[in-house]
């Protein structure tokens, strides 16, 4: 029997580039948004693959449970319309693609060559991110980013209540 | 390994047939408890007692027409009830049953996979299931439909909040994510007879948490009080008022699969899951035994002495059966599947239960009384009882 994580690793990525190209092509919002849950949704079987399940789960609860459904939320609410492409020259239209795909690969090209050593992924393999570990490392070494990120968040929340305040 | 996929299959097909039959006849469950608070028969027409009612419900559902109302989002509109439904089934899959048994020398779990964090998994997935509510609001192109989808989407962003912090608080006390291991983390007795679940541990019984954590259960749901989606006297039928046949029924499902998914949920992590209430040296094994020959003693003395004229024929039948199924717990070989089987349908169809009784006893909130409590009562409580838990298991461990 074959190994099983190869095929799903193909059929994720291949889901996740998918709807990416989804997101940048489709012309109503609502739309875009639901392609970018469905990255979303893929990069957190690819986690899983790794066998990172914390961070899995937390992508899909963090991401597509929470802030995308603010975003469909906040564009249902506006009624945003589907937007109509204004017409652009030839040159974009005939050229685009084989020059961003041109710029992508050597950009890979370039990050590829630069890279000292890469090593081979294997399935599985990252075991280390247990909801026990990522507690750990959170409350001693990264301490001072994780109080400061609170912070910041906290920020953000009495500027909302703040904003919201005026209205009423 | 190939025997692991067999078996995963078989358990598969196992699962999903009791748990559609059993979404199917909680609805049966549903209109006859309401019916009987509101001192009415309920449904009574189709087979005993209505008993074939969800089957003639089903055959209804599935040969209507499937209407697509014009100007609506055809793509969202079909989508969403699949969403829906998808999303609400698939959380079943990390709810273990039962412990450990053996078949015939195949060793296997009452559960059909247990993930390192199941728990997160489930939360996951009820975060996700907005999508379906949501879009089927929006692309339905009605403004019932519309406010339906806006207050769903709201009220569970607002509820997953309490909700999470009071999943919290017991994940601290019993130390792990997985779903399994909690329910090992809760068995056995303090004093050899008061049960060590989590609403009654030490350092901080989880009683609040659990409270906190029913009332935002029915909020998750769309259950009443907190059916403002679908409130009927303002918004005609809310998210699915476009909705017919067998997308119709598929919002349904989604809600039932919901409401069973987090009664699972409730007693895996606040009850004790599949243990019983005291130890069996008492003899909480002839507790079953002595329920379901008492239900069948019932039926046959209905059955005797019958009010309608075909009682005479079907609950004698009813009461042998019961009977039977109360002897089957005594015998040995069955025993370790069915005890366990039987503690934890007898908890999570108790707080299915409240869920129904409530539905029948209280009425609807207003929408911003909906959002106070979330925000001004719920969520402090929630937090003041994880800050709590935390000192007392901070205390306690070293």
């Amino acid at each position: 029997m074959p190994p099983i994580d190869p095929i799903l690793f193909a059929i994720f990525a291949g889901i996740a580039v998918l709807s990416a190209i989804s997101l940048v092509v489709q012309r109503h919002p609502i739309a875009s948004a639901l392609s970018l849950v469905g990255v979303m949704g893929s990069l957190a079987v690819l986690y899983l693959l790794l066998g990172a399940e914390f961070i899995a789960a937390a992508q899909l609860i963090v991401y597509a449970g929470a802030i995308m459904v603010l975003f469909i939320f906040v564009i249902i609410l506006l009624n945003a319309g589907s937007e109509h492409g204004r017409s652009r020259s030839k040159f974009v239209k005939w050229l685009g693609i084989p020059l961003f795909t041109l710029f992508v690969g050597l950009l890979s090209f370039i990050i590829q060559s630069r890279l000292p050593d890469t090593k081979p992924v294997i399935f599985g393999s990252f075991t280390a991110a247990t909801g026990l570990e990522i507690g750990r490392v959170l409350f001693t070494q990264y301490l001072l980013p994780f109080e400061v990120t609170s912070l910041l968040i906290l920020i953000a929340i009495i500027g909302a209540v703040v904003l919201a305040r005026k209205e009423i | 390994m190939d025997n692991f996929y067999v078996i995963s299959l078989i358990k598969t097909g196992i699962v999903a047939f009791v748990f559609l039959t059993l979404l199917a006849y909680l609805q049966w469950i549903e209109r006859k408890v309401l019916a009987h608070i509101q001192l009415r028969p309920g449904p009574y027409r189709v087979g005993p007692h209505g008993l074939l009612q969800p089957l003639a419900d089903v055959i209804k559902l599935l040969t209507k027409e499937g209407f697509i109302p014009s100007n609506v989002n055809t793509f969202f509109y079909l989508l969403a009830p699949f969403l829906a439904v998808t999303i609400a089934l698939i959380s079943i899959s990390v709810i273990p049953f039962g412990p450990e048994i053996n078949i015939a020398g195949v060793r296997t779990w009452m559960q059909l996979t247990d993930l390192k964090i199941g728990i997160l998994f489930v939360l996951a997935l009820s975060s996700v299931g907005v999508y379906g509510v949501a879009l089927a609001g929006w692309a339905s192109n009605s403004k019932y439909s519309l406010l339906g989808g806006l207050r769903s989407a709201a009220q569970m962003i607002s509820y997953e909040l309490p909700m999470a912090l009071s999943l919290a608080a017991p994940l601290l006390v019993l130390n792990t994510l997985s779903l399994r291991e909690m329910v090992d983390m809760q068995n056995g007795f303090v004093f050899g007879f008061i049960p060590r679940w989590s609403i009654l541990q030490l350092p901080f019984p989880q009683i609040f948490s659990f409270i906190v954590f029913l009332i935002c259960a029915f909020a998750e749901t769309n259950r009443v009080p907190f059916d403002l989606p679908e409130a009927e006297n303002e918004l005609v039928a809310g998210f699915h008022t476009e909705y017919s046949s067998m997308s119709f029924a598929a919002f349904f499902m989604a809600e039932y699969a919901n409401m069973v998914t987090v009664t699972s949920i409730a007693t895996l992590l606040f009850l004790g899951g599949w243990h019983p209430i005291f130890p069996a040296e008492y003899g909480s094994w002839l507790i079953p035994v002595i329920l379901f020959i008492a239900a069948g003693l019932i039926s046959i003395f209905h059955g005797l002495n019958p009010s309608r004229p075909f009682d005479r024929i079907t609950l004698p039948i009813f009461g042998v059966a019961f009977i039977i199924a109360g002897l089957a717990f005594t015998v040995p070989l069955l025993q370790p599947f069915l005890l366990p089987l039987f503690w934890f349908a007898a908890k999570t169809g108790f707080l299915l239960f409240i869920f129904i009784w409530i539905r029948g006893t209280l009425p609807r909130f207003r929408y911003d009384q909906l959002m106070a409590f979330a925000w001004k009562f719920m969520f402090p409580v929630a937090l003041i009882n994880l800050l709590v838990t935390a000192l007392a298991v901070a205390l306690t461990t070293d």
